[in-house]
C-alpha cells in the first residue's frame, strides 16, 4: 500500500539534512500561514493561482525562479564551505550528503531557477513587444506553469521525503541505475525533469505560434525586437531538443522500474547511449539559457546608450546561427568517451564554430555603446559586467573545445569554472538585468538603483573570487566534486573561493535589500507614464503595470524601434476616436490541477504507490477531456470597460513628470560629439 | 488556404471561431507533432544502436511474424484512410456518415492494438520479456510507445464521437476533428517508420 | 472550412489516390522481404527508400501538405524538424556506431 514509503524516509541521517527538512517545512508553513493570516487566499486563487494572463503568470515563474535562485545557492554555499576546511578532514557534511548538494545544486540551477527565469521574463515581456493581447495558448501557458511548479515542488520534497539523487546533474548510468543508486534519489530526479522538460517543450510551442502568428500589423520579422528573436529561438530550442531529455530520462526509469537494458552494464546496455541522448538536449539547453539573456543585453544596452542598435541584422543573424550550430555540438561534453580521431575533430571544430556568431554579438553590443550617451542603471552595470566576464568564460570555452586539452581538463574544477564563468554572467546577469529593467513594467515603480548597484559589486567581485581559483585549481589538477582531498596545496584557493560565495551572498541578501527598499519608497519610484527609460520597443507604451488586455488599441508599427518611432512622430500618446469590445481568456483552475496530478503522479511514481499513479492519471485524464470539450474559454470586455480603464491611464499620464532625460538626439557613429567631448 | 475555406460546403453553424485563431491553432499543433516527431526518432536511434545486443537471448529473426507486422499495417492504413472518409463527411456537414466513419476507424485502430497487445504477451510468454537484453527492451518500448499513442488516438476519437452527440458539428468540435486526423494520420506516418526500421530488416 | 495546415480541399479522389500509394508502398517491400528476392544491403536500401517515398504519399495525399498552399511557418516547422532528425539520428548513429567499432 505504502510502497517504498516508510519512516525510514526522514531525514534522520544528519542534523544537517534535518536543518534543510526543517528550514523547507517553516518556509512552507509560514508561507500558508501569512496568506491566511491576511485573508488572501480568495485573492490569490481568482487573480493569480487560475489566471491565464501572461503578466501574472511571467511574475509567477520569476518568484518560484527566487525561491529556488535561494534554495540552489544555499547548495553552494554549502559546498564551498565545506571544500573550504575538507583538507585531511571529513568537514561537515558526510560523502552521501555531499553528493545529493551537488546534484540538487545542479538541477535545480538550470532546470528549476534559470529555466522559470527566463520563461517568466519571455512571458512578461514578448506579448508586449509584438503588440499582442496574449500569448498564442494562455491556458497551455497556465498548464506549463504548473507543470514546472510540480517539478520544483518534487524536488523540494525530497529534502523532507527520502533523498535527492547522489548522480550529479547529468546522472549518468551506470551509476544512476537500479544497481547502484536502488534508492528514492534518481527517481526524484527523473520525475522533476520530465515534469518541467513537458513543460518547457510546450511553452517552446506555446511562443513559437505566439511569436509567427501574432505580431501587431507591419511589425515583419526583421522589425521584432531582439529579445522576441531571442525568445523565438529559444522556444525552438525548447520545442525540438527537450524531447531528447523527455526520451533519455524516460528510458533511465524503465531501466530502474522494469529492470530494462537501455543504459545497464549487462544485457547488451549501452551507457554512452545516455550520455548521447541527454547531450543533445543539454547543450541546446545551455543556449536557451543564454539566449533570452543575450535579447536582455541587446535592450538594455540600446536603451542606456540612447541610440539604436548597432547591427541589428547581424544579431539577429547570430542567433539564428548559435540556434543551427547548437545542434551540432554535443559530442564536446564527452570527448573522452573514446571516440575516432575523425568524430571528436568535427565536434571541436563546430564547437569552435559557435564562438564566431558570438563574438559578433559582443562586438554589436560594444559598438551600440560606442558614443553614446551611457546612463549607468544597475541594469546596465551586469550588462557591462557580462561583457567583460563571458568573453573570459569564452575563451576557456574555446580552449575545451580542442580534445586533446579537453583529455587534461575533463571532469576538472576548470569545467567548472568554465560553464560557471558562462552561465553566471551570460544567463544570470542577463535575467538579473532584465529584472532591473522591466519590473518597472510588472509593477508599475521602478527599483532602487543604489541598493541594486550594491548588489551588482558584490555579485561580480564575488564572482571572480569564486570562480577563477577554480580554473587555477583545474590546472593543478582538482577533480570536481570532492567532498574531501588531501592535497594542501588546493586549500587556499578553495577558501578564497568560499570568501567569493560568501560575497555573493551578500549580493542577494542587498538584492532583497533593494526589494524591501523599493517597495517601501514605492510611491516615489512611481512610473506614471510607463517609459521610466526612454525605451524604444512596444512594451513601453502600455501602462504601468499594463492593462489586462495590454493594448486597447493595437499599435501600427513602421519600423524598428516601434516605440521610439511612435514617440518621434509624436503619436505615441494620441487616443483613439473610439474603443472595441475585446476578447480576453478566462481564468481557469484547470492547468493548476493537472500540475497538481502530475506532482501527485511523480510523487508516486518516486515511492512505487502505483494505485496513487493510476488515481493521479485518471484523474488528470478527467480534467483534460472536461478542459477540451469547453468552447466558451473567452469572454467580452466591453468597450465601456475599456474606455473606463484607459481615461484612468490618460490622468496618470497627465501627472507624469517629464521625463528626466534629455530631448534624445541619435549619436551617429563617428560624428563628434556635441560640446566637443573627446 | 483562404480558397478552400471557400469553396468547402459552409455546414458548420455558429460557434464562434475566427480562421486567426484555428490557424494558431492548426500551428501549434503541427509544432507539437514535430516535437512528437523528434522523441519517436530519438527512440528509433536508439533501438539501432541496440538492435543487435540480444544478449545470447531470441533474436529478432525468431520473434517477429511478418504475417502478423502486415496485418497490422493493414488495419492502419485502412484506419488512415477511413478517418479520410470521415474528414469528407465533415466538411459535407453529415454527422450521420462523420459517426460511422469514426467508428469503422475505432474499430481498426482498436484491431491494431489487440493484434499488437496479442503480440506483445506471445513474446513475453514465449521468455522475450523486455528485461531479457537491450534488443527487446528497445523494441518494447519504441513499439509500445508508437502502441500507447494509438490507444490515446481512440480515446481521444470517442471523447470527439461524444461531443458530436451532445453538441452536434459545431465549429469548435470540428476543428477539434481537424487536429484528431493530423494526430491520427501522423501515427500512420511513424508507423512506416516502425516496420521499415524494425520488422523487416530485422527478419531479413 | 479547411484545416490551415492543408492547402486543398481534400476530396475522395485524393485520400483514395494516397490509398493506393500507400498499398503498393507497402506491399513491395513486405514482398521484397518474404520472398527474398534481393540480397540483405539493396532490400535494405530498398526498403529505406520505399520508406521515405510513402511518408512523402502520407503527407501528400493525407496531411494534404504541398508547397502552395501550405503556410510558410507549417512547412518551416516540419524542415527544421527534419533537418534536426537527420542531425540527432545521424550524429548519434556515427558517434555509436564509431565507438562500437573502436571497442571491438
Amino acid at each position: 500500500m505504502l510502497g517504498r514509503l516508510s519512516i525510514d524516509a526522514l531525514p534522520l541521517y544528519s542534523w544537517v539534512a534535518m536543518t534543510g527538512a526543517f528550514v523547507t517545512i517553516a518556509g512552507a508553513l509560514s508561507v500558508l500561514g501569512l496568506v491566511t493570516w491576511m485573508g488572501k487566499w480568495r485573492y490569490l486563487w481568482t487573480e493569480w493561482l487560475t489566471s491565464v494572463d501572461h503578466k501574472r503568470i511571467g511574475i509567477m515563474y520569476v518568484v518560484l525562479a527566487l525561491v529556488m535562485l535561494m534554495r540552489g545557492f544555499i547548495d553552494a554555499l554549502m559546498m564551498r564551505s565545506q571544500q573550504a576546511i575538507a583538507l585531511n578532514s571529513e568537514g561537515y557534511l558526510p560523502p552521501d550528503h555531499f553528493d545529493q548538494i551537488f546534484s540538487s545544486h545542479g538541477t535545480i540551477m538550470v532546470i528549476f531557477m534559470a529555466m522559470p527565469f527566463l520563461t517568466g521574463l519571455i512571458n512578461i515581456v514578448v506579448p508586449q513587444q509584438i503588440g499582442a493581447r496574449d500569448v498564442a495558448f494562455p491556458f497551455l501557458n497556465s498548464l506549463s506553469f504548473w507543470l514546472t511548479a510540480g517539478g520544483a515542488g518534487l524536488v523540494l520534497v525530497s529534502l523532507v521525503i527520502g533523498k535527492f539523487s547522489t548522480a550529479g546533474w547529468t546522472g549518468y548510468p551506470p551509476y544512476s541505475g537500479i544497481d547502484y543508486n536502488p534508492y528514492v534519489g534518481v527517481d526524484y530526479w527523473v520525475w522533476s525533469l520530465v515534469l518541467s522538460g513537458v513543460a518547457s517543450t510546450l511553452t517552446g510551442i506555446n511562443f513559437i505560434v505566439t511569436i509567427l502568428k501574432m505580431r501587431a500589423p507591419g511589425m515583419t520579422l526583421m522589425r521584432m525586437p531582439l529579445m522576441t528573436w531571442t525568445a523565438l529561438c529559444a522556444s525552438l530550442l525548447m520545442a525540438f531538443a527537450f524531447p531528447a531529455l523527455t526520451v533519455a530520462g524516460g528510458m533511465l526509469e524503465l531501466d530502474r522500474l522494469f529492470g530494462m537494458h537501455f543504459f545497464t552494464n549487462d544485457a547488451g546496455g549501452n551507457i554512452m547511449m545516455f550520455a548521447n541522448l541527454l547531450w543533445i538536449w543539454g547543450h541546446p539547453e545551455v543556449y536557451i539559457l543564454i539566449l533570452p539573456a543575450f535579447g536582455v543585453f541587446s535592450h538594455v544596452v540600446t536603451t542606456f546608450s540612447g541610440k539604436r542598435l548597432f547591427g541589428y541584422a547581424s544579431l539577429v543573424y547570430a542567433t539564428i546561427a548559435i540556434m543551427i550550430l547548437s545542434f551540432s555540438v554535443w559530442l564536446h561534453h564527452f570527448f573522452t568517451m573514446g571516440s575516432s580521431a575523425n568524430v571528436n575533430a568535427f565536434f571541436g571544430i563546430a564547437t569552435m564554430i559557435i564562438a564566431v556568431p558570438t563574438g559578433v554579438k559582443v562586438f554589436d553590443w560594444i559598438f551600440t555603446m560606442y558614443r553614446g550617451r551611457i546612463r549607468f542603471h544597475t541594469s546596465m552595470l551586469f550588462t557591462l559586467g557580462f561583457l567583460v566576464t563571458f568573453v573570459i568564460g569564452g575563451v576557456s570555452g574555446v580552449l575545451l573545445a580542442v580534445p586533446p586539452v579537453d583529455f587534461l581538463m575533463h571532469n576538472t574544477t576548470f569545467l567548472v569554472a568554465h560553464f560557471h564563468n558562462m552561465l553566471i554572467p551570460g544567463a544570470l546577469f542577463g535575467y538579473f538585468a532584465g529584472f532591473q529593467f522591466w519590473f518597472p513594467k510588472a509593477f508599475g515603480f521602478r527599483l532602487d538603483e543604489r541598493w541594486g548597484n550594491r548588489s551588482f559589486w558584490c555579485w561580480i567581485i564575488g564572482f571572480y573570487l569564486a570562480f577563477m581559483p577554480l580554473y587555477y585549481l583545474g590546472f593543478m589538477g582538482m577533480p570536481r566534486r570532492m567532498e574531501h582531498y588531501s592535497v594542501a596545496d588546493w586549500q587556499p584557493h578553495l577558501i578564497v573561493a568560499a570568501a567569493g560565495a560568501a560575497l555573493i551572498l551578500v549580493g542577494i541578501i542587498l538584492m532583497i535589500v533593494q526589494l524591501v527598499v523599493s517597495v517601501r519608497r514605492r510611491d516615489e519610484l512611481r512610473d506614471l507614464a510607463g517609459d521610466p527609460w526612454n525605451g524604444r520597443t512596444l512594451e513601453w507604451l502600455t501602462s504601468s503595470p499594463p492593462a489586462p488586455y495590454n493594448f486597447a488599441v493595437i499599435p501600427e508599427v513602421r519600423g524598428l524601434d516601434a516605440f521610439h518611432e511612435l514617440k518621434e512622430r509624436g503619436v505615441a500618446y494620441v487616443r483613439p476616436d473610439h474603443y472595441e469590445d475585446i476578447r480576453m481568456p478566462k481564468n481557469t483552475a484547470c492547468g493548476l490541477l493537472i500540475g497538481g496530478c502530475a506532482f501527485v503522479f511523480g510523487f508516486a511514481m518516486v515511492w512505487h504507490l502505483w494505485w496513487l499513479a493510476v488515481i493521479s492519471v485518471l484523474a488528470g485524464l478527467v480534467v483534460v477531456v472536461f478542459r477540451g470539450s469547453q468552447d466558451e474559454t473567452e469572454y467580452t470586455m466591453s468597450a465601456q470597460e475599456v474606455e473606463a480603464i484607459e481615461n484612468a491611464r490618460y490622468e496618470q499620464l497627465a501627472k507624469a513628470p517629464r521625463p528626466e532625460f534629455d530631448e534624445e538626439e541619435e549619436v551617429i557613429p563617428g560624428a563628434p560629439l556635441r560640446g566637443g567631448v573627446m | 488556404m483562404s480558397a478552400a475555406s471557400q469553396s468547402a460546403p459552409v455546414a458548420m453553424p455558429a460557434g464562434f471561431l475566427d480562421t486567426e485563431r484555428r490557424s494558431k491553432r492548426a500551428l501549434g499543433f503541427w509544432v507539437y507533432l514535430m516535437s512528437d516527431a523528434i522523441i519517436f526518432a530519438l527512440v528509433f536511434a536508439t533501438y539501432v544502436v541496440l538492435s543487435r545486443n540480444y544478449a545470447g537471448g531470441p533474436t529478432a529473426a525468431e520473434l517477429f511474424d511478418l504475417k502478423r507486422t502486415f496485418g497490422e499495417t493493414m488495419l492502419l492504413l485502412f484506419s488512415s484512410a477511413t478517418f479520410g472518409f470521415a474528414t469528407l463527411a465533415m466538411l459535407e456537414g453529415n454527422r450521420a456518415r462523420l459517426l460511422v466513419w469514426l467508428v469503422l476507424t475505432v474499430a481498426l485502430g482498436a484491431g491494431f492494438v489487440a493484434l499488437e497487445i496479442g503480440e506483445f504477451l506471445g513474446m513475453i510468454e514465449g521468455g522475450a520479456t523486455p528485461d531479457r537484453s537491450a534488443f527487446l527492451s528497445a523494441f518494447f518500448t519504441l513499439v509500445g510507445l508508437h502502441g500507447l499513442h494509438v490507444s490515446v488516438g481512440l480515446v481521444w476519437i470517442l471523447v470527439l464521437m461524444g461531443q458530436l452527440l451532445i453538441k452536434g458539428l459545431t465549429r469548435p468540435v470540428a476543428s477539434r476533428l481537424f487536429r484528431l486526423g493530423l494526430f491520427w494520420h501522423f501515427l500512420d506516418i511513424i508507423w512506416i517508420g516502425i516496420f521499415s526500421v524494425v520488422y523487416l530488416p530485422g527478419v531479413l | 472550412m479547411s484545416n490551415p495546415t492543408h492547402g486543398m480541399a481534400p476530396g475522395l479522389r485524393i485520400y483514395l489516390t494516397g490509398f493506393t500509394l500507400a498499398l503498393i508502398l507497402t506491399a513491395i517491400p513486405f514482398g521484397l522481404v518474404a520472398f527474398e528476392i534481393l540480397p540483405r544491403t539493396p532490400a535494405l536500401l530498398t526498403i529505406a527508400v520505399l520508406a521515405i517515398v510513402q511518408v512523402l504519399v502520407h503527407l501528400r495525399y493525407f496531411l494534404h501538405l504541398d508547397l502552395k498552399h501550405t503556410p510558410r511557418e507549417n512547412l518551416f516547422a516540419l524542415l527544421f524538424a527534419a533537418f534536426l532528425i537527420f542531425i540527432m539520428v545521424g550524429g548519434s548513429l556515427w558517434i555509436m556506431f564509431d565507438l562500437h567499432h573502436r571497442m571491438m
